[in-house]
């Protein structure tokens, strides 16, 4: 058997087909493909079977294919992270949910601050009778003239909690510790134990401004477990749909950009524009996120002639608007001059990181999961490609505009296409037993990515969600090294990362 | 500085003229349902079974608008009997138990604590926390400051520091980790304070309850004034919310 089995993405694999290794072979495999440039799609620890006390490490690899190998999990191994930065989340959150240890780890600390599932001993030495983070002291600065800004987790806005601190000398920032967890509601451990009925509902609240990416993996996880098939109007539909969700989110961000450098009038256009594609999502699917729209086996809504020609007309109306507040914005001098070379990754570290979407394309590393594990229509649709890239807040903000004009050409394009879904009718969902499906799908912020296990009853075994802020957190931490600290609004929002995709 | 004033010229005025003039939101938009009580009781028992929220109480035909997410299922399995999800988007309530219905919602206006109208009619401050959801609440009411809802026409406006508010606006089903977080936004809030349970999160949980690793219910947390249904809710069902209650 080969030591990395290939998978297609969205295809059920047999479990008894998965590649089983020793622990040393699965270090060397892991360690080989990551050196050699492949970066970890998922990397998680499962319970053998229900009533088994037996664990099993698991990984996903991709360079241009998909692979996927195992092994048995020991209470505690060597840490990879040690060798490459690319297992650093990975083996911590492994840590967390299944208290196995990664020895030698470079920064051995808590990801969510929860209790793990099996009842062994906490890996962090936490009890959880304190508040997050329990009894981890923040990593700190020293010496004369360094000070410290804790900030959070309520925040000076309408937004997600998280803990950050700087170390700082002055106004320039040493270093930036993140802290997250406080969104955690045990979405993981729900989406293993919850009545199937309940999945889809699940999968749209991961992240919400991400309620298609997330809907569509799991939906396609789902649909290759049960064997269902999709019609080519559905797919037609969902790939507008994931379109509508990128095109919103980018102009949000971009005028949310553009007043954090206190250039006002694009944040008013944009912020009420970006309400105009949320609405088109509203006339697709009933709702302003697009819930309620994807589900296994199809979707609940019919593109007819009427909402193809509001939509049509919308985006008529809306793209040279879209195309001259972009001008004003990237044609601003203030603008540059606060947005280029601000808040840089270097290319190499992004490649570390496994930096993923429009963060990592804005570093140079190219990779769109659109194009390189297309599902639903991308397989026929053109790919995008990006002009600046230098890891700045510029290329981030550069790259967002490239990628919504991509993203209006390809709207038009399927919008062309008259194929109609069929009719959406509930159905009982079965399972295949003892099966493993990985779905991978580029959501706006990058890649997103599900893993299902079933027992060999067709229950589900485990259940694994990664959102590409899961890659991305650090980005942001390594963008705000040598930075003023009054710069970090802006590097944030430049990656709008996810703290509930992120805690889950 | 020429760009500047042509892009003012082409994006106009967009402000609502809501509420004075209503609006009518795309027939698609799920709203508050209306039931159907002469429904078939088997048709009843399969929209309760098939619920995912489990918000539809078939002895009483009842939906609970603080449990549903407004996914349309039931009028899906029904064809439209049982439940029909309509456009209207004015949903929120001052008591819990309200917003267990057969579709039609008590007038909030009247509903509402006179002293609050008083205190916060001309002028009310906002804190929001975000406590366990999934931003989709935070997103959809951050979008109130854009110029379509121009939220501050009304006094109405979200404050960075409790200390400068007369509330506390939660989204999230308040997860474990934030729960001490909550409590003390809100008691940084001085005194007479205002506590709105905004989303199905905040009100019952939403689509994590039964989860082990959130309180679920923020009033068993904090005593709560307003509830704004919805998954999340339309800015608009929070505008008339918040403009029916205090104004």
């Amino acid at each position: 058997m080969d030591k990395l089995l290939h998978i297609q993405n969205g295809e059920r694999v047999n479990r008894s087909a998965l590649p089983h290794l020793s622990l040393n072979e699965f270090r060397k495999e892991l360690l080989d493909f990551t050196e050699a440039g492949g970066q970890v799609v998922q990397f998680f620890a499962y319970q053998e079977s229900k009533d088994s006390d037996s664990l099993k490490l698991l990984a996903v690899l991709r360079n241009d294919n998909l692979y996927v190998t195992g092994c048995d999990a020991p209470d505690s191994f060597d840490s990879l992270t040690a060798v490459t930065e690319k297992f650093h989340m990975f083996e911590r959150e492994i840590g967390e949910q299944y208290g196995i240890k990664a020895k030698g780890h470079p920064w051995w600390k808590m990801v969510r601050y929860h209790q793990n599932c099996t009842g062994k001993a906490d890996a962090f030495g936490n009890n959880y009778r304190e508040d997050i983070p329990g009894n981890y002291p923040y990593f700190t600065v020293e010496g004369k003239g360094v000070h410290e800004v804790a900030v959070g987790p309520v925040h000076a806005g309408i937004i997600e909690p998280g803990h950050f601190r700087f170390q700082c000398f002055g106004e320039r920032v040493f270093h930036l510790e993140i802290q997250l967890g406080y969104q955690h509601r045990g979405v993981e451990h729900l989406l293993q134990t919850v009545p199937m009925k309940r999945l889809p509902i699940l999968g749209e609240t991961i992240a919400g401004d991400t309620s298609i990416g997330h809907g569509l993996c799991m939906a396609q996880g789902i649909e290759a477990l049960a064997d269902l098939e999709v019609d080519e109007g559905s797919k037609i539909v969902r790939t507008i749909a994931l379109e509508l969700e990128r095109v919103a989110n980018h102009i949000g961000d971009l005028g949310a950009l553009s007043l954090d450098v206190a250039f006002g009038p694009p944040a008013a256009y944009f912020g009420r524009i970006r309400g105009e594609y949320l609405n088109l999502s509203q006339i697709l699917g009933g709702n302003r996120f697009g819930r309620g729209l994807v589900r296994p086996g199809g979707v609940t809504k019919i593109m007819g002639e009427e909402q193809r020609k509001l939509i049509q007309e919308k985006m008529d109306e809306l793209t040279p608007e879209v195309e001259h507040v972009n001008d004003l914005i990237f044609s601003t001098p203030s603008v540059r001059t606060r947005f280029d070379h601000t808040g840089t990754v270097s290319q190499e570290n992004a490649e570390q990181l496994g930096m993923v979407g429009y963060a990592g394309r804005a570093c140079g590393l190219p990779y769109d999961a659109r194009v390189s594990f297309p599902t639903e229509c991308y397989a026929d649709l053109p790919a995008n490609t990006n002009n600046k890239t230098q890891g700045d807040v510029g290329s981030r903000a550069a790259v967002r505009r490239e990628e919504i004009m991509h993203s209006f050409d390809l709207i038009h394009t399927l919008l062309a296409r008259s194929t109609e879904a069929n009719k959406y009718t509930p159905q009982d969902i079965q399972l295949a037993p003892d099966s493993f499906v990985v779905t991978v799908n580029e959501a706006w912020r990058g890649e997103a990515s599900h893993c299902i296990l079933t027992d060999e009853q067709g229950d589900i075994l485990r259940y694994k969600v990664k959102d590409p802020s899961f890659h991305n957190w650090t980005g942001l931490a390594l963008a705000l090294r040598d930075q003023g600290i009054s710069d970090f609004p802006l590097c944030n929002k430049s990656f709008n990362l996810s703290y509930c995709g992120f805690d889950l | 500085m020429l760009k500047i004033i042509k892009n003012r010229f082409e994006q106009g005025h967009r402000t609502t003229k809501y509420p004075e003039e209503p609006i009518n939101l795309y027939k698609r938009f799920r709203g508050r349902p209306m039931i159907d009580m002469n429904c078939d009781v088997d048709v009843v028992r399969q929209c309760a079974e098939a619920c995912p929220q489990e918000a539809i109480d078939e002895a009483t035909c009842q939906i609970d608008l603080g449990k549903c997410v407004f996914c349309g299922l039931c009028e899906t399995v029904s064809e439209g009997k049982f439940a029909k999800f309509t456009p209207s988007f004015e949903m929120g309530t001052a008591a819990r138990n309200e917003l267990l219905t057969h579709g039609s919602l008590p007038a909030l206006a009247q509903h509402s604590k006179q002293h609050f109208k008083k205190l916060f009619g001309r002028s009310l401050q906002l804190r929001q926390i975000s406590a366990g959801g999934c931003n989709a609440c935070e997103a959809d009411t951050n979008v109130l400051n854009t110029p379509f809802f121009d939220l501050s026409r009304f006094g109405i406006q979200f404050v960075a520091s409790p200390r400068h508010a007369d509330g506390i606006h939660v989204t999230g089903p308040v997860s474990k980790n934030m729960r001490q977080a909550v409590l003390t936004t809100w008691e940084a809030v001085p005194e007479p304070k205002v506590v709105i349970a905004s989303g199905a999160c905040a009100i019952s949980g939403g689509p994590f309850y039964g989860s082990k690793d959130i309180i679920g219910d923020l009033n068993s947390l904090l005593p709560v004034d307003l509830y704004i249904p919805g998954c999340p809710p339309h800015p608009l069902t929070t505008l008339h919310a918040l403009l029916q209650f205090f104004k």
